[in-house]
């Protein structure tokens, strides 16, 4: 039973994790809280499905909705925070602008899929499940865990050995530093939006296979729980992300197993509130992004 | 007459509805006066909300005895969370904030007093226009008597520059703490009209999005002065009904418009009434 929690709790939390790691990313490059990325996690799901349903397999498909996630989160870039980094706005203006494009892209989400709960295909969803002693899971949880901690890895790798990754860590550290040596700043930002953005799309279409549901509003099941992530691990932290990811995850399985799934939630927000106070950097926010 | 009777008998709710956001749109208004995205506002009209119904359905008290007593439990829970959350800056707050919200919403969701996820009904209509208004009107009143006072001032200058107010010999945590109950108080007063003009209440009357609501209603009309949040309100209560032939799509609208205004009018919709005055 132990076991079994665990493992559960460990597969949702990759997910919690890979979808956080968007926000970190933003924040710890832009300062900017980006309350529209679930709305892109959601449009993830949904072009994935769109795709899968036009007969894509679901690789290119899943391939596909992370491309569009990434675009969206340009766009995203361009029309909420280009105009307000123009006119050096307060941090109050980005956080409402970001608002503003969730409730843009929910509602079209809204406005073509409907309200209602949609499903991929049972051939596309179905997978072997494995035994191994007491723990039970499918081939698609495992795919889902190793697919989010190689891309975990991956950004990591990127952000330490490539010159785009030590530009997103030089402005993440000094814009007008990263300027004076030459770095575009633009060009760094659309760039973390891109990455940023495809890693959370690529999240919404795991999410939505695990639970085998896409709707407009899915979003809203990880909007604030991203959050609890991020602070429990560290704003602008990625191995951060990850290990608050797995910690919300495992907490709330063992909180449905051993409490009382009804207050659940109001366990994540315990440990997010309590974080803040205690620790408002995290568990491993000392360093941030800008040592990645 | 007759037109206006008729008109108001038509459309009660929706005015009644107005005059509860612009309400909401001032309890959030008074921490950004004061510098602090404070987030938790729906977790207060919660706990007034049911905290008043309790005490007139279960405990037969009047209404306003009752109200009141909901609204002053709602400034307690202000200074409850407001102290050790006043230390926190930016978006830190506002997530601090927002996790009081969302255990607020799930305790209301999980308890038996609350009814649970199907909350409360049968509740009285005692929340009249009249009231509403005259609330309305009297908070509109004394927050505007508080930006001129010697407390606005301090405000507005822990809103510049906290550090540079501190040296001025302001002591910010009192005045952000002060902000901070007052918003409460008025985000359960409101709270409890809301659920007194209506026949029921259920957790989903509080979840995040209401205070996403309240916070773009701020902001489009303005955070600038106390008119901003009110003229915010009626626009943005008004216009999901005018645009209800765009059924799934209204969001949109919404949100074109929330974007609008903070990138081209930063000041919000009410520096254009102030901007003519002026000239």
């Amino acid at each position: 039973m132990l076991a079994q929690q665990l493992v559960n709790g460990l597969f949702i939390g990759s997910v919690y994790a890979l979808f956080a790691l968007g926000y970190t990313l933003i924040f710890g490059v832009l300062d900017i809280l980006n309350l529209a990325h679930a709305s892109i996690f959601m449009l993830g799901a949904f072009t994935t499905l769109v795709l899968v349903l036009k007969g894509v397999p679901l690789l290119l498909a899943i391939l596909g909705g992370a491309l569009a996630g990434g675009l969206l989160g340009v766009l995203l870039d361009r029309v909420a925070f280009w105009p307000l980094r123009r006119r050096q706005a307060g941090p109050l203006a980005p956080l409402i602008s970001s608002i503003a494009v969730g409730m843009i892209y929910v509602g079209t989400a809204n406005g073509i899929f409907g309200p209602d709960v949609r499903h991929f295909p049972f051939d596309v969803v179905r997978t072997p499940t494995y035994t191994i002693g007491p723990v039970t899971f499918t081939l698609a949880q495992l795919t889902i865990f190793i697919a989010s901690l190689a891309l975990m890895a991956g950004l990591q790798l990127l952000l330490r050995r490539t010159r785009l990754g030590a530009a997103i860590r030089a402005v993440a550290e000094n814009p007008r530093a990263a300027q004076l040596v030459g770095i575009d700043l633009e060009s760094v930002y659309a760039q973390t939006f891109f990455i940023a953005s495809a890693l959370g799309a690529v999240a919404g279409i795991l999410f939505a296979l695990t639970f085998n549901a896409v709707s407009s509003v899915m979003g809203s099941a990880v909007e604030l729980k991203g959050l609890a992530v991020i602070v429990l691990g560290g704003m602008g932290s990625i191995p951060g992300s990850l290990l608050g990811g797995l910690l919300i995850g495992l907490s709330e399985d063992l909180s449905v197993a051993y409490l009382s799934s009804g207050y659940r939630d109001a366990i994540v927000f315990a440990i997010l509130f309590l974080m803040l106070i205690i620790r408002p950097t995290g568990l491993l926010g000392k360093r941030g992004l800008r040592t990645a | 007459m007759h037109a206006l009777t008729a008109f108001y008998s038509a459309h009660s709710a929706l005015i009644n509805q107005i005059g509860v956001n612009a309400l909401l749109a001032l309890s959030i208004w008074v921490t950004l006066a004061c510098g602090q995205l404070s987030l938790g506002n729906m977790g207060f009209m919660a706990i007034t909300a049911y905290a008043s119904v309790l005490l007139v359905l279960r405990a037969h008290w009047p209404f306003f005895p009752a109200v009141l007593a909901g609204t002053g439990l709602a400034a307690i829970a202000g200074l409850l969370l407001g102290w050790p959350v006043l230390r926190l800056r930016g978006v830190f707050l506002a997530i601090a904030t927002i996790g009081f919200g969302e255990i607020v919403r799930i305790f209301a969701v999980n308890l038996s007093v609350t009814g649970g996820a199907e909350g409360i009904a049968g509740i009285p209509q005692l929340a009249s226009t009249p009231i509403i208004y005259s609330s309305l009107a009297l908070a509109v009143f004394l927050l505007w008597r508080l930006t001129r006072s010697r407390a606005g001032r301090a405000f507005a200058a822990i809103a510049q520059d906290e550090v540079a107010a501190a040296g001025l010999g302001i002591d910010p945590a009192a005045y952000k703490l002060a902000a901070f109950a007052i918003g409460a108080a008025i985000a359960g007063y409101a709270g409890a009209l809301s659920a007194f003009s209506s026949f029921f209440i259920s957790p989903t009357d509080y979840s995040f999005g209401r205070v996403v609501d309240m916070l773009a209603s701020a902001v489009v009309g303005g955070i600038g002065s106390v008119g901003g949040p009110v003229l915010g309100s009626i626009l943005l209560t008004l216009l999901p009904e005018t645009l209800r032939f765009l059924q799934n799509y209204r969001d949109v609208i919404n949100g074109l418009i929330l974007l609008f205004v903070i990138v081209f009018l930063p000041q919000g919709l009410w520096s254009l009434v102030d901007r003519r005055r002026a000239s």
